[in-house]
C-alpha cells in the first residue's frame, strides 16, 4: 500500500518538476493577489493587520483553485486515468497519492510563502506562526475537497469555472476557522479551539474524500 | 495459478440512446484468442472497455473464474492489461519511466533491465531516455505495447493494436500474441487492418447491424 502511494506521489512529482511553469504559476498568483491588497487599501498599518488573515486565506484558495482543474484533467486526456482506473490496488488510494503530490506541489510552497507576505501586513511574531500553522492544517483540506469537484467535472465544457462554483462553498469552513485563529492570536485570545476544528476538517476530508473522488471518477471515465 | 475464464453472460450495452448489442454471450477460455469484428459505431470498444469495467454495461453479466468481475476488482485487474486508442503514456516522462510506473502498481517488481530488454524487444533501445513526446507515434504505441511483456497479466484487452505500426512491429506483436497465448494467456482484440492472427483457439465475434432494424450478433469458433 506504501510503496503505490509513493509511486504514485513520486511520477506526479517528477511530473511538475518537468512542467516547473504550473507550479510557479500558482505560487506567484498567490503573492500577486496578496501582494495587491496593501497597494488597493492604502499604507493604514491597523487596517492591514486586521484583514491580513482573511486575505491571505482568500488568496490561498483561489491558489489552489488554479491548479486544481488539473489534478485529473491531463491523466484523463492521455489515457492514463484509465489505466490508472484498472490497477490493482484501491482506487481511493490512488486519489490520495493524487492529492498528495498536488499538496506538495500547490500548497506547501504557498504556506512557505505565507510568513513573508504576513509581514507586508505587518503581522508579527505569534500571528505569523498562527498563519503559518492554519495554513499547514488548511491546504491538505483545500486538495482533498478539490479534489472531489475535479473529478466530478472531468471531461466536462467549462469543467474550470464548475470547480470554482462547486468547491469554493465547500472551503469556507477551512476558511472562516483558518483566518479566525490567525485573528484569535492577534486579539490575544487563544486559538485552540480553531486549530483543533481544523484539525477534525482534516481528518475527516482525509477519510471522505479520496473515497468519494475515487466514485466521481469511475462515473466521469464512463 | 488459475487457469482463468472470462464468462460474459447476455450482455447489453447502451452509449446514449444507443442500444449497441444485447443478449451478447460467450466464453474465453485460456489459451484462446477472440477477435472482435465490425463496422465503425458496432460497439467493438465499448465491448471491450465493459470486460475491463470502464463502462457499466445496462444489463447481464461479465465473470472471471465464475464470480463477477465487478465483485472482485482488484482480483480480476491484476490479471488484466487493457490498451485502449489512448496510449496511456504520460507525454513528459521517458518510455522506461513510463512502464516503470505501471509495472510498479500493477504489483510485478521488475528490475532496470527487464524494463530495458522490453523496450529493446520493441526496438526501442535508443529511445530509451526519451521523453515520449519526442517520439513518433508508431513508437509511442510500440513503448505503450512493451507493457505486455512487463505485466503477468493473463487477460490482454487490446483495442485496435496495430494502428501506427509498421509491418515489422506487427509481426512483432503477433509474435507477441500468439507467444501469450500458447503459454495459456487470453487476448481480446479488435482491427479493422487485414491482419490474419493464426493462434491455437480462435474466435471471431461478429458485431453490428446484420439485418435491418434487427441487432445481432454472431460467434463463430474456429480450430486451426
Amino acid at each position: 500500500m506504501f510503496a503505490t502511494l509513493r509511486c504514485i506521489v513520486m511520477r506526479d512529482l517528477t511530473l511538475a518538476m518537468r512542467h516547473r511553469s504550473d507550479v510557479l504559476t500558482t505560487v506567484f498568483f498567490f503573492i500577486i493577489v496578496v501582494s495587491l491588497f496593501p497597494l488597493g487599501v492604502g499604507p493604514e498599518k491597523q487596517l492591514l493587520k486586521e484583514m491580513a488573515a482573511g486575505v491571505v486565506w482568500v488568496a490561498a484558495l483561489l491558489a489552489s483553485m488554479l491548479s486544481l482543474t488539473r489534478l485529473f484533467a491531463d491523466d484523463y486526456h492521455d489515457g492514463t486515468l484509465e489505466q490508472l482506473l484498472m490497477v490493482p490496488q484501491p482506487l481511493s488510494l490512488i486519489v490520495l497519492g493524487k492529492v498528495l503530490a498536488h499538496w506538495l506541489i500547490s500548497g506547501v510552497p504557498l504556506v512557505l510563502m505565507s510568513p513573508l507576505l504576513g509581514l507586508q501586513f505587518g503581522l508579527e511574531g505569534d500571528e505569523l506562526i498562527m498563519l503559518v500553522v492554519t495554513l499547514l492544517l488548511g491546504t491538505p483540506v483545500l486538495s482533498l475537497i478539490g479534489a472531489i469537484g475535479a473529478a466530478l467535472t472531468l471531461g466536462l465544457r467549462g469543467g474550470g469555472v464548475l470547480v470554482s462554483l462547486l468547491v469554493l462553498p465547500l472551503y469556507i469552513p477551512v476558511l472562516i476557522f483558518g483566518a479566525g485563529a490567525v485573528t484569535a492570536s492577534a486579539a490575544g485570545m487563544g486559538a485552540d479551539g480553531h486549530l483543533s476544528l481544523m484539525g477534525a476538517i482534516l481528518l475527516l476530508a482525509l477519510i471522505l474524500a479520496p473515497w468519494a473522488s475515487a466514485a466521481a471518477l469511475r462515473i466521469s471515465v464512463e | 495459478m488459475d487457469k482463468g475464464l472470462l464468462e460474459v453472460r447476455d450482455l447489453e450495452c447502451v452509449r446514449g440512446d444507443k442500444q449497441l448489442f444485447s443478449g451478447l454471450s460467450f466464453s474465453l477460455e485460456a489459451g484462446s484468442l477472440l477477435h472482435v469484428h465490425g463496422p465503425n459505431g458496432s460497439g467493438k470498444t465499448t465491448l471491450l472497455r465493459a470486460i475491463a469495467g470502464l463502462v457499466l454495461q445496462e444489463s447481464g453479466e461479465i465473470c472471471w473464474n465464475g464470480e463477477q468481475t465487478s465483485r472482485q476488482k482488484d482480483e480480476f485487474n491484476r490479471e488484466l492489461l487493457y490498451l485502449g486508442h489512448h496510449y496511456g503514456l504520460k507525454f513528459e516522462l521517458t518510455g522506461y519511466e513510463n512502464l516503470k510506473v505501471f509495472a510498479n502498481l500493477s504489483g510485478s517488481d521488475v528490475s532496470e533491465a527487464e524494463v530495458e530488454q522490453a523496450l529493446q524487444r520493441f526496438g526501442l533501445a535508443h529511445c530509451v531516455e526519451l521523453p515520449v513526446k519526442l517520439l513518433s507515434q508508431g513508437q509511442k504505441r510500440r513503448v505503450a505495447l512493451a507493457r505486455l511483456l512487463l505485466q503477468s497479466s493473463k487477460l490482454w484487452i487490446l483495442d485496435e493494436p496495430f494502428v501506427a505500426l509498421d509491418v515489422a512491429a506487427v509481426g512483432l506483436l503477433l509474435d507477441v500474441i500468439r507467444a501469450h497465448v500458447a503459454d495459456g494467456g487470453m487476448v481480446i482484440l479488435t482491427t479493422h487492418q487485414e491482419v490474419e492472427v493464426e493462434v491455437g483457439s480462435l474466435q471471431h465475434l461478429h458485431l453490428g447491424q446484420m439485418q435491418p432494424g434487427q441487432m445481432s450478433s454472431g460467434l463463430t469458433t474456429g480450430l486451426q
